[in-house]
């Protein structure tokens, strides 16, 4: 009888389960000149100085506008709070803050605002994950020592020096400082980040063209459009939902279902069928991300001329343009230089800069090879954390393409890792024994930010421990020239230096892509890949 | 049967302890979880032991366990590599989870056991083979798969659904991922249901029951069924853990931020309150429902007795 | 006693069946419920026994045969594909990724231009090892300590009980992020290791579940009453009672440890490249369902129709063990 009661609970339970389903449906798509917008849960807390990652930096490039501006287009830095930025020797800056300007909570930009939130993000106390760009100012082994405690509380190298004019000193030259002033971390923080933090973060407050309504932590933030906003680049919507998705398909699949408006990363599995699905409302524009495959000069075997020529081989033992064309469906274009287009020719871009080290010519590469005793170790293992991205597709692809080129069906295999903790892990444990993967998303668009922090002595991305003396030096050289032509030809000269040591195989430069639905107009994606919300028209 | 209850109530105690202790050993075999934070660099080492200090992860393992049980003990859960508490994170992700599972269960209750009995009264029949063909396909094609194409067809396709399940989660809006989460497990039910029914069919008590000229109907749902439930219910209240906490794929494909994904996050990032956390309660849930089960054996069959 | 209308003969596995059975027989006499264990010392079989007499009809079981046959077929080719691929299923062209069926490759190309005929042909090897090794080590360990624990009751039932929701509790990921990543080398074994560990709990909670139904029967009691021993209880008269849904769980779960090899290679943590196994290319692929399904559809139906062979077989073995249907 207990049976029979079960059995009719469980049938009349699945009778208005279906029913539900019929008059299922919830919140419809938001109205008004409102989009919504596909989103990753971030990773940190949503401070300026503790964001590293698109998703976070999604949401702080609406609510925050820094001294300088990237702009969306062209990637130029340009003044957005900066009245002037002043120097004579590179080193020492003079910062006018424009009038006017104000948080959306009534409290105006000031100085100080600046200046407390430099040196929020710079103190070590802060935990702040981005606290090695403010290392260029000086004071900042005092306030961030690499061991021990703290012997400051604020960077002695800035001082505010009247309500809207503060002064900079650097440790030493670097004449396109005030261009990294557009990154994140430099943004001004209200009071209210130092007075009620938590509050802060639960909602966090800026000066951007859009205030934050609401957030749910893992699920969504609603933001509308503020009013109020001083600057001139207004939004012409009324606001946007940002979603976290767990998966871009998903995202993309609503897109199609006109669920949600706009996905700004097309999943591969579907980008051979983007323009049938989509057609026109598909767009695939350069951002400022290089793929490359560094490697283990920490290792013996891989830090010897021979295996410079072998390094080279390889480069040109792979088949980048088909790759990008079939992995990737040309949402990658393949790299000819240790840069990206975004920055421009006169940005430092120089296409075709690697030369015929980044052509494929099997029979070059199969000499180099041979000439340079062989594969490391017989074997090479390209090491990929298989957590995030699709990088297996490309992995697999590029050691087919080797061993294609090489006769050999086992000289070239992928080592996935099961986390990316766990990579960086093993990278920073020096543990790689061949080549790894390695990308570099820029975080300013300058030729300075693709070269010191990877191939650098001792810099922080330097993940395989290269070192070269003279491209140290032509580095050093680049930074303490004033003029900014000169800059970029000496960074140019350091990256030849790059070149001939192939310290890093270029494989592809990445291409930010989004698709949308027909209710939005105007979608761009700036040098970041990240949409222009501002920039676009709803209805 | 109280003192049997109140028995196994005292048992899950140890299996408590027993069983974070291994997870949260588990998971810090896994190494140091700071190296993942700072994106393609290097975290500087200043800032890299500062939030070793903010985690926890300076104090020697012991000391970590015994600290997080305490802070348990007082409902503190830790937080998650974003600020956010663990217990913020379990609020939201189980009430979800639990309604996905409810609707996978009874999917795996009503159609699993219909089916089960269909073709275990029709061995052989068309409608045997064909129930085993899509048994087969079910098994053989991944969840991932099946989500996707169910979620294009209905979704975008025909336009019978939302394709994603929006962050309410309500149960209409998860009657399709419930029965993508439950489609392998119908296939055991099912599978497990037919042989069961087919085996107890030529038992004594149904000749006898057929014998007295019972109704057909009777004889199938109150000796036959009842009486070849036991695996069933064994393997359903297995099952109700794995659901619940494996969930991963499903949640993926139709956005659905439960506990499954939560773990995932967890244990790619290697966060340790967050991994523990949920499966302390996960573990619950188990020890909740493998008592229930034994409890049900009594029911199904008189004969078991527990003292 | 009605429902063991038969003698209850001691008989060793060996002796009963395996002789004149060849390939299938592994597979089967394990699956029958652990008949090495003590009991079966003793004298040889007269050929009436339960167990030949299973044997008996299972020869006659067109069912049986025809199962036997495929998974004779796909134990050959997992030792020697070479036998009916001759291509290399690691030359791979990029040039032809995705493309279709061309002549000498009938079932097309994959996402990496590699031959999907080939690639399936050789991925045998891996998947069906680890299907069957896992199947018999989950069956094997879990039945066995199952059974125990549900013949026994008491401490036993309670220290095993409380073990398995133990590794019930450890999630999946975890566990083969943590257990597979520190194991060197790239073989099958360490996959098929991880997978009995966390898949005995299952068995063991099916197994323990029939086997206290089977205790309560009138004829476990009647041979009690007679004066049996504990294991000739067990094995004779318990054992093949309960086994039925062990049988249909472990041959369904065949297939689901297929796939799950191929979720531990997805995580980075099973077989790597240069490996090649049904559940990697099926995962592979699965993206790419709406422009290349060819890729998907003929891993998935080789799995498919392994699956389908031991369920099947399954089948015939438990009709065969079950002597009401006689």
């Amino acid at each position: 009888m207990r049976g029979v009661a079960r059995a009719r609970w469980a049938a009349g339970a699945a009778v208005v389960l279906l029913a539900l389903a019929a008059c299922g449906g919830g919140a419809g798509g938001s109205g008004g000149r409102v989009l919504s917008s596909s989103w990753g849960d971030p990773q940190n807390p949503l401070e300026p100085s503790n964001t590293n990652e698109v998703q976070g930096g999604k949401v702080l490039d609406m609510i925050f506008r820094g001294l300088k501006r990237y702009d969306p287009k062209t990637g130029k830095a340009e003044n957005m709070l900066a009245e002037r930025i002043d120097t004579t020797d590179s080193r020492h800056f003079t910062i006018t803050v424009k009038s006017g300007w104000k948080f959306s909570n009534g409290e105006p930009v000031t100085a100080h605002s600046f200046v407390d939130a430099w040196n929020y993000g710079a103190s070590l106390r802060n935990n702040q994950r981005n606290a090695y760009f403010f290392g260029y100012i000086q004071g900042y082994d005092k306030v961030h020592p690499e061991t021990g405690t703290q012997t400051a509380d604020t960077l002695s190298g800035l001082k505010v020096t009247g309500p809207r004019t503060f002064t900079v000193t650097l440790g030493q030259k670097f004449s396109t400082f005030p261009d990294t002033l557009g990154y994140a971390a430099f943004a001004p923080l209200p009071r209210a980040f130092f007075t009620h933090h938590s509050a802060w973060l639960d909602k966090p407050v800026g000066n951007g063209p859009y205030a934050v309504e609401s957030y749910t932590r893992g699920a969504q933030m609603t933001l509308r459009r503020w009013d109020g906003y001083p600057g001139p680049d207004k939004a012409r919507n009324d606001g946007v939902t940002l979603v976290v998705y767990t998966d871009s398909n998903t995202a993309y699949t609503d897109v199609l279902a006109g669920n949600l408006d706009l996905v700004d990363d097309i999943p591969a599995g579907q980008l051979k069928n983007v323009r049938t699905d989509l057609g026109g409302r598909y767009i695939n524009t350069p951002a400022g991300i290089l793929q490359t495959l560094a490697f283990p000069f920490y290792d013996p075997k891989w830090n010897t001329g021979g295996a410079r020529k072998v390094r080279t081989g390889l480069s040109m033992a792979i088949n980048r343009e088909q790759i990008t064309r079939t992995i990737f469906r040309n949402t990658r274009t393949p790299a000819t230089d240790w840069t990206s287009p975004v920055l421009g020719t006169d940005g430092g871009y120089k296409p075709g800069l690697c030369g015929k080290a980044c052509e494929y010519d099997p029979a070059a590469a199969r000499k180099l090879i041979r000439e340079g005793g062989g594969i490391p170790g017989g074997q090479l293992k390209i090491t990929y954390n298989a957590d995030s991205g699709s990088h297996k597709q490309w992995v697999d692809a590029v050691c087919n393409s080797i061993n294609n080129v090489l006769g050999n069906d086992r000289a070239c295999v992928g080592n996935p890792v099961g986390t990316f903790a766990d990579f960086r892990n093993q990278i920073g444990r020096h543990r790689m024994t061949g080549p790894f993967r390695a990308g570099w998303q820029m975080d300013y668009p300058l030729i300075q930010n693709f070269l010191q922090p990877l191939y650098y002595t001792g810099a922080s991305s330097n993940d395989g421990k290269w070192s070269d003396k003279r491209f140290d030096h032509l580095v050093d050289r680049a930074n303490a020239e004033s003029d900014k032509a000169g800059a970029i030809r000496l960074f140019q000269q350091a990256e030849t230096v790059v070149r001939d040591n192939m310290a890093a195989i270029p494989l592809w430069y990445q291409n930010g892509s989004a698709g949308y639905t027909d209710r939005l107009h105007d979608v761009a994606l700036n040098p970041f890949s990240v949409p222009v919300y501002d920039r676009v028209k709803v209805g | 049967m109280g003192r049997y209850v109140a028995r196994r109530l005292l048992q899950m105690i140890p299996v408590f302890f027993g069983a974070t202790l291994l997870i949260f050993l588990m998971v810090n075999v896994m190494g140091d979880p700071i190296a993942g934070l700072c994106g393609e660099r290097a975290c500087d080492t200043a800032t890299a032991a500062q939030l070793k200090r903010q985690f926890g992860l300076d104090m020697p393992l012991w000391r970590q366990y015994t600290t997080y049980m305490g802070n348990v003990f007082t409902g503190d859960f830790g937080s998650a590599f974003n600020g956010q508490p663990v217990t913020q994170l379990m609020a939201s992700a189980f009430p979800v989870t639990i309604r996905l599972t409810v609707v996978a269960i009874l999917f795996e209750i009503v159609i699993g056991i219909a089916l089960g009995v269909v073709t275990g009264l029709r061995r052989g029949r068309p409608v045997d083979t064909s129930v085993l063909v899509l048994t087969l396909v079910v098994i053989s094609v991944p969840t991932f798969v099946t989500g996707l194409l169910l979620q294009l067809l209905l979704g975008v396709q025909w336009a019978w659904i939302k394709p994603s399940v929006s962050p309410e989660a309500t149960f209409g809006e998860l009657i399709v991922p419930g029965l993508v989460l439950a489609s392998v497990s119908l296939a055991y039910v099912t599978r497990l249901t037919r042989t069961s029914l087919a085996e107890n069919r030529r038992s004594d008590y149904v000749r006898t029951a057929v014998a007295k000229g019972l109704p057909r109907r009777r004889i199938v749902v109150r000796h036959l069924l009842r009486n070849s439930l036991i695996p069933v219910v064994t393997f359903i209240g297995t099952d109700i853990g794995a659901l619940m906490g494996g969930a991963i794929v499903t949640e993926r494909i139709f956005n659905i931020h439960g506990v499954g994904y939560q773990l995932y996050q967890g244990i790619l990032r290697q966060n340790t309150q967050t991994v523990v956390g949920f499966v302390t309660v996960l573990v619950l849930v188990f020890l909740v429902a493998n008592l229930l089960v034994d409890l049900l054996y009594a029911v199904l069959d008189p004969r078991i007795r527990y003292a | 006693m009605p429902e063991q209308p038969y003698e209850p003969e001691r008989a060793v596995a060996g002796t009963g069946m395996g002789g004149a059975m060849d390939l299938g027989a592994s597979e089967a006499s394990t699956l029958e419920g652990a008949p090495g264990g003590p009991g079966g010392a003793g004298p040889a079989a007269r050929p009436r026994s339960l167990w030949s007499d299973a044997w008996r009809d299972l020869r006659r079981n067109p069912v049986f045969l025809v199962s036997a046959l495929l998974i004779c077929f796909l134990v050959l080719i997992a030792i020697r594909p070479s036998l009916i691929a001759s291509g290399n299923p690691l030359t791979c062209d990029l040039a032809r990724a995705q493309d279709g069926p061309a002549p000498g490759h009938p079932f097309g190309f994959d996402g990496q231009g590699c031959d999907v005929y080939t690639r399936t042909v050789y991925g045998a090897r891996a998947s069906v090892t680890v299907g069957v090794c896992a199947t018999l080590g989950v069956a094997l360990l879990g039945s066995v300590l199952g059974g125990l624990a549900g013949f026994f009751g008491g401490a036993w039932d309670a220290v095993l009980s409380r073990i398995t929701d133990i590794f019930f509790a450890i999630p999946v990921v975890l566990g083969g992020l943590v257990l597979l990543s520190v194991v060197p080398g790239n073989t099958v074994w360490p996959v098929v290791g991880f997978i009995v560990l966390l898949g005995w709990p299952q068995i063991f909670r099916i197994a323990r579940g029939s086997v206290l139904t089977a205790k309560q029967q009138d004829y476990v009691q009647a041979a009690r009453a007679l004066g049996a021993s504990n294991s000739r209880i067990l094995l004779r008269h318990i054992a093949p009672n309960s086994v039925a849904p062990v049988i249909v769980v472990a041959t369904i779960a065949l297939g689901t440890y297929i796939a799950l090899e191929a979720t531990l290679s997805y995580l980075g943590v099973g077989l790597k490249p240069p490996s090649v196994s049904w559940g990697i290319d099926i995962s592979t692929a699965s993206p790419y369902i709406r422009n290349a399904p060819h890729a998907l559809l003929w891993p998935a139906g080789a799995l498919a129709i392994t699956v389908l062979a031991f369920i099947m077989l399954g089948d015939a073995v438990r009709d065969a063990l079950d002597p009401r249907l006689r």
